[in-house]
């Protein structure tokens, strides 16, 4: 979308490089003078946003990693180290540790809006694709980089994890033991995690690298969905218009990084993750960070066998298939129409699916058998063995004491029944929330995109983003004066 | 192109006066070219993922002997090979009884209580002591035994991750795991002594 360049070496040497290196002329054409559509609103900073943390990550990381002892000796002593001896040491970590939660944030606001705006249809699949080996490197890195600090959660969590892969028939076992480089989670592990925990932010990096190139081609989609059709009465360039918008979310963002950091650097943590891992004792409730609990719900929401293929499986490919779908939504939508303001249906259906995924990440942070609510108050129950020798349970009582109450069932049975008096609850399971969600995840992709294309009748749209951005703003007498400072929302 | 290759067609009997034999010629340099180049990568990825995987002191240090004699009655040790934890169970009579009498009931992975014990030197069975794998066949948890004060419904073991109930026999009996507790390869050296090996 970016026109001829407007570049003007100015001076002597600027003329010499400019024939050498155009390098300035390449910054001034995509960060400066980028056309960009003018009714952008502040879904659309978060892209600033992410890279702002990526660096972020990256600078703090590679200050750790000056101090951190990749051992399962010393690695959980160094990053108390950390902590505790070295000048401003718990301050990096802290905006590292935090920063990998605020980058999930980012970036899942920066999904959502893709999903909403219909950023992903033609021509801009590409972008929307290496956006996702982004999300996906992104997962790899943090889990990578969670092991690290080696507690209690690093290393059972990481168990779990590599048990998942496991799961794959054949090929998983061979996989799983190169990944550990051992029967167990241990040394060599900890070191190629940390390796590639080193490697991974840079891969991102050049891969945001393509994310862009990729972008400035068709340029950025907007609120509308309306493809820019006149440069001149559509677009502004990026500086200063978006580079101070841009400024603004980022200070904003930063405020609300900086409350974690100062104010409650372990609230997004696990108290478990204090504790230094110890291969013998599992914690009683293994989570993974909170980035990664909707899909973590998703697995555990699969206990039943289909056909020859056992539980344990369907839930790692209901798993990897939740994140690999994302890869062909790009062909999974089938309508005409970018921007969901103009989708009555499919907007409903949007918010209904950002419910359902914050919904699973509740469901993977509970105990899949607890309850959301319970149907009524606790009862009781007796276990026993009848007189054939089976295990059998009664019913339900209200009470223990008292007539038609749990005492009185028990003792009417002989004493070789061995009766025993438990409590028994019944409720709405967080397993069914998380198979009602993780149902509706799946539907919303391959069953909602593909038929409203087809069924639902869209909103008239505007008919440039000129004359959107100058509908709104009908009482503004002679809005062509100067239309670009009420352009920006 | 051609004006090469109908030199070299006449030289290839078999495609002489044949207009495309050059090309043919050309694709064969390509295919060679483009095998070898493939056999170059296998030829140097083989190490570079050979190395992922456990190297030889990380196999060698893949075994260790218990003296099974030092286990409490009704309890048990826990020992770590390579980073792997295992089981080793004293069973007291009760837990001994219960888990042949259960032999006969239904079970998801049905296995006797006989055939997870290995044969001492004398060929006489040890039912007393029980040697596990310590992981949870669903996610590989560590479950807790006796020494954490629970065992469960079934007396053997209990996941806490999501639930897992395995019997005196280390049998799967409740909760989503799909397997008894895999019994390691063992043998015993004497009458107190076992070897477990990965
Ligand atoms: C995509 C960017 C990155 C993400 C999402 C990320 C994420 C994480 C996370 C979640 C942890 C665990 C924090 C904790 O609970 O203590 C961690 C630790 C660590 N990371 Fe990163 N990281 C990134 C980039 C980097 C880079 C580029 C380096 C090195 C150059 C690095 C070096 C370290 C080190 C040494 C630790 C261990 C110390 C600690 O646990 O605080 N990270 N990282
Ligand atoms: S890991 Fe033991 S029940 Fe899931």
């Amino acid at each position: 979308m970016s026109g001829p360049s407007t570049y003007e070496p100015s001076n002597g040497f600027t003329k010499w490089l400019d024939a050498r290196l155009p390098i300035i002329r390449f910054a001034k054409d995509t960060a400066i003078d980028f056309p960009t559509p003018k009714n952008l609103n502040y879904w659309w900073t978060f892209g600033g946003i992410l890279a702002v943390c990526l660096v972020v990550q990256i600078v703090t990381g590679i200050v750790l990693a000056m101090h951190y002892v990749a051992s399962t000796e010393d690695a959980f002593a160094s990053v108390e180290r950390i902590m505790r001896d070295i000048d401003y040491g718990w301050l990096i970590r802290n905006i590292h540790a935090n920063g990998a939660s605020m980058f999930f944030l980012a970036v899942y606001i920066h999904m959502f809006r893709g999903l909403y705006y219909g950023s992903y249809k033609s021509p801009r699949e590409v972008i929307w694709i290496l956006g996702v080996v982004i999300y996906l490197l992104m997962m790899a890195t943090a889990f990578m980089g969670y092991v690290l600090p080696w507690g209690q959660m690093s290393f059972h969590g990481s168990a779990v994890i590599t048990n998942l892969i496991g799961a794959i028939p054949i090929i998983g076992d061979p996989i799983k033991t190169y990944l550990m480089g051992g029967p167990a989670i241990g040394d060599p592990t900890l070191n190629r995690f940390f390796s590639l925990h080193y490697l991974l932010p840079f891969v991102i990096a050049g891969i945001v690298v393509l994310h862009i190139w990729a972008l400035h081609v068709p340029g950025n989609n907007n609120p509308t969905g309306v493809s820019v059709k006149d440069v001149k009465k559509d677009t502004l360039p990026f500086h200063p218009y978006y580079t101070v918008k841009d400024g603004f979310a980022i200070v904003v963002f930063l405020i609300l990084f900086a409350y974690f950091v100062f104010y409650a650097p372990n609230a997004l943590g696990h108290a478990d993750n204090s504790v230094e891992a110890n291969p013998l004792q599992t914690p009683s409730h293994i989570v993974p960070e909170w980035y990664l609990l909707p899909f973590y719900a998703i697995l555990r929401a699969i206990t039943f066998d289909i056909g020859p293929i056992p539980a344990k499986l369907l839930g790692v490919i209901a798993m990897f298939g939740s994140i690999g779908i994302l890869f062909v939504v790009p062909w999974l939508d089938t309508s005409k129409v970018r921007s969901m303001r103009y989708r009555p249906i499919a907007k409903q259906l949007f918010v209904l699916f950002v419910l359902a995924s914050v919904g699973l990440g509740f469901c993977g942070a509970n105990d899949p058998d607890k309850f959301v609510f319970k149907f009524g108050p606790d009862k009781l129950i007796v276990n026993y063995v009848d007189t054939q020798g089976n295990a059998q349970v009664s019913g339900r009582f209200d009470n223990f004491e008292g007539a038609g109450g749990a005492q009185e069932f028990v003792s009417k049975l002989p004493p070789s029944a061995g009766a025993s008096v438990a409590l028994s609850e019944e409720g709405f399971k967080w397993l069914w929330l998380s198979q009602i969600l993780g149902a509706y995840y799946f539907l919303y992709f391959l069953v909602f995109l593909p038929l409203l294309g087809i069924i639902e009748k869209p909103k008239a749209r505007p008919p440039s983003i000129a004359e959107s951005v100058r509908k709104k703003h009908v009482s503004v007498p002679a809005a062509a004066v100067n239309p670009a400072p009420v352009a920006a929302e | 192109m051609s004006e090469h290759g109908s030199k070299a067609a006449t030289a290839n009997a078999g495609h002489a006066g044949d207009a495309h034999a050059g090309e043919t010629r050309r694709d064969f340099i390509h295919i060679a070219a483009a095998s070898v180049a493939a056999g170059g990568v296998a030829a140097v990825a083989w190490p570079f993922i050979q190395q992922l995987g456990p190297a030889a002191d990380t196999r060698a240090a893949s075994s260790a002997e218990v003296d099974v004699s030092k286990v409490p009655e009704g309890s048990e040790i826990r020992v770590l090979i390579g980073g792997m934890p295992f089981f080793v169970r004293h069973r007291n009579a009760v837990e001994m009884a219960k888990a042949v009498a259960d032999d006969k009931l239904p079970m998801r992975d049905p296995a006797t209580d006989e055939s997870r014990l290995v044969k001492m030197q004398d060929g006489a069975y040890n039912p007393k002591i029980l040697v596990t794998s310590g992981l949870c066949t669903h996610l590989g948890c560590v479950p807790v035994g006796p020494a954490q004060g629970s065992t469960g419904d079934f007396g053997g073991w209990y996941c806490p991750c999501h639930g897992s109930h395995y019997d005196t026999s280390g049998r799967i009996r409740k909760g989503p795991a799909p397997k008894n507790l895999a019994v390691p390869k063992y043998e015993y050296l004497s009458a107190s002594m076992i070897k477990i090996s990965l």
